[in-house]
């Protein structure tokens, strides 16, 4: 089996940080010139050079996003299943150790929410868990993919890393797209944020998009979660990755979210801080890295940064979503993953999308497929 | 005038639906077009509403449907999504698109060829989306596609006819329409590629992602309308080389 894991320990973390850092105006002018960027035009881009430059990254995110695709934004919503979660991870609000009430849909609950979600117009479905495998293994996600199969035409799951036995049976029960986020690309600080727990194992983790490509899965997505270490050099491993998967499972597409570290109940304070114009930037700069990379933004940013980043790159958007199992109708009250940002309703995004003169697409699948 | 499977076309521009910032101005631009056949993808329409956005739009007498299979990676499944388009949208013409890959959007000619096969069996009037490769072109036709839409360059990349020299020898070879799809980025690449002969074009991303997609539809009308023209009055051919004043061949006078 190909394995990401042969490319990443070439790559030493303090000597691409260091790289990143010395990356000069003439790199970043070289990089915007060309029509073609390599990975090192990316580093180029994310480094703080290219910070004057950003209304130029921006001009061209936008143009590029527009001729890629289209005038439009994708919608889906998150839909939790189990806040259940046998690992340790210092920033989550479901980690083992933190004493909350802990709560899995039964199927009567799941068509509960799932009607909720639909009368709301939404046709691509994400479905999350915690990483529980007597509650919330695969037996009970293919059973859940099959009970809400016939309310969406495309599906999503963003659960625990799983065999590629597993995401084949996934596949077959109409699973679309499997989100894995590598959290972060620094094994000690991995480690850390990991103590216990099947994920604290960091290989495994990094070999699940080898085993999803394997599996033949349509789009997978990558990601980081910023706030744990120094975003720029996660965000090169997140692009090396990217780069290494698209050659070897070129029929599959591919994804990137940028959760920002949010407060959640007994959390942890970010290590590092990304503003609203870096996270611009790096928006930019993957677009100008990879025309047609789906770039994600869930509602834990603000309603002004979601208002503006429609036009800047953006091509995936959830809203109105809950973070706890029940959030919809079940159980209001229960305990969230995270605080979202953007609570606004479903209908005053669409609007607010549409006066920036998108067209928020709520279907783009076909269960066939 | 254009005619494919026994229907007639005023309009050589043929257009698609994707990337408009509303249904109702896509509908507005169409129109403006004059085109008379609209693809539409089956993955973004919601066959079992009869309310769905897009096709409300495209329920007006110019515009007939040509359903495409975008987003389909084999033959098997652009098989099941053209039976599904034909029962619901109640037409038998497929756009046919196989494109495995979603970086570039590259048509599978082989997958395609398997799948025209079978579908032209299945009394489909196909047209396939596929490279400028002129032997795929030929054995196309003897599947029995109705037409051939090579592409120009790659999909929606407004990169113009970077295969025009294929593109010569399909039209040159071809006994079924050649629509030259995808890449056409500007009124002048619709007009060269009439210019050489092609049946008709088909334009989405350049009038959609436009600032005023109505004027860049009307500017697209007349660059077809005017290649074509120029094609049937037949343009002077090109020469590079000046004619010699003292020529070899006198001495025969």
């Amino acid at each position: 089996m190909s394995s990401f894991k042969t490319i990443f320990d070439n790559y030493n973390w303090d000597n691409v940080k260091q790289s990143i850092y010395t990356k000069t105006e003439h790199d970043v002018i070289n990089a915007l010139s060309k029509e073609k960027r390599t990975l090192e035009d990316f580093k180029a881009l994310i480094s703080p050079a290219a910070e004057p430059y950003l209304e130029q990254m921006a001009q061209m995110s936008h143009q590029l996003t527009q001729k890629r695709f289209g005038k439009t934004i994708q919608m889906y919503i998150p839909l939790y299943l189990s806040n259940e979660c046998q690992n340790i991870c210092t920033y989550c609000g479901f980690s083992f150790t933190n004493q909350i009430p802990r709560k899995t849909l039964s199927n009567e609950e799941i068509i509960k929410e799932v009607e909720f979600v639909k009368s709301k117009g939404y046709d691509h479905i994400l479905l999350v868990t915690g990483e529980a495998n007597k509650t919330v293994g695969i037996d009970y996600l293919e059973n859940a993919v099959k009970l809400v199969r016939p309310y969406f035409s495309h599906i999503s799951v963003e659960v625990q890393p799983m065999e590629k036995d597993e995401y084949q049976r996934l596949i077959k029960v109409g699973v679309n797209t499997v989100l894995v986020y590598q959290e972060t690309y620094h094994q000690e600080d991995y480690k850390k944020h990991h103590p216990k727990g099947k994920k604290s194992n960091f290989y495994y983790r990094l070999d699940t998009h080898d085993r999803l490509g394997q599996a033949g899965i349509y789009k997978m997505g990558l990601g980081v979660l910023i706030g744990l270490e120094d975003w720029r050099t996660d965000s090169f491993f997140t692009a090396l990755h990217l780069n290494y998967l698209e050659k070897i499972y070129w029929q599959a597409k591919y994804s990137i979210s940028f959760p920002r570290l949010r407060p959640h109940s007994g959390g942890l304070e970010p290590k590092v801080e990304m503003n609203d114009k870096e996270l611009v930037q790096l928006i930019c700069a993957y677009r100008l890295l990879d025309e047609e990379l789906e770039l994600s933004i869930s509602t834990r940013e603000s309603e002004e940064f979601r208002n503006n980043i429609v036009k800047l790159g953006a091509t995936t958007f959830s809203a109105e979503s809950k973070t706890n199992p029940g959030g919809y109708v079940v159980e209001p009250q229960s305990l969230e993953q995270f605080e979202i940002s953007d609570d606004r309703p479903t209908k005053e995004v669409e609007q607010v999308i549409k006066q920036q003169g998108y067209e928020p697409v709520w279907k783009d699948w076909e269960k066939c497929y | 005038m254009l005619e494919i499977a026994g229907k007639k076309f005023n309009s050589r521009l043929f257009t698609g639906t994707g990337k408009f910032s509303s249904s109702q101005l896509m509908a507005e631009a169409l129109y403006a077009s004059g085109s008379e056949l609209v693809t539409v993808a089956l993955k973004r329409v919601d066959v079992a509403d009869n309310e769905d956005d897009i096709l409300k739009h495209l329920n007006h007498p110019q515009f007939n449907l040509l359903p495409n299979t975008s987003g389909v990676r084999t033959a098997k499944e652009a098989i099941f999504a053209a039976e599904l388009a034909r029962e619901a949208l109640e037409t038998n013409w497929l756009k046919l698109e196989i494109h495995p890959d979603p970086k570039y959007l590259m048509p599978d000619p082989i997958e395609t060829l398997k799948a025209a096969e079978e579908l032209a069996k299945k009394g489909f009037i196909v047209l396939p989306y596929i490279h400028a490769d002129p032997v795929l072109c030929k054995r196309l036709e003897e599947v029995g596609t109705a037409a051939v839409m090579p592409l120009g360059s790659t999909i929606g990349s407004n990169k113009g006819l970077k295969t025009i020299d294929f593109l010569e020898i399909i039209i040159e070879q071809s006994n079924v329409p050649v629509v030259v799809d995808a890449g056409i980025g500007a009124p002048s690449d619709a007009s060269k590629a009439m210019e050489l002969g092609a049946d008709a074009v088909l334009v989405n991303t350049a009038i959609a992602v436009s600032d005023n997609p109505i004027e860049m539809a009307k500017a697209f009308k007349l660059g077809v309308e005017a290649g074509r023209m120029a094609f049937e009055a037949r343009l002077g051919s090109q020469t590079n080389q000046a004619m010699a004043s003292s020529p070899l061949t006198s001495f025969l006078d």
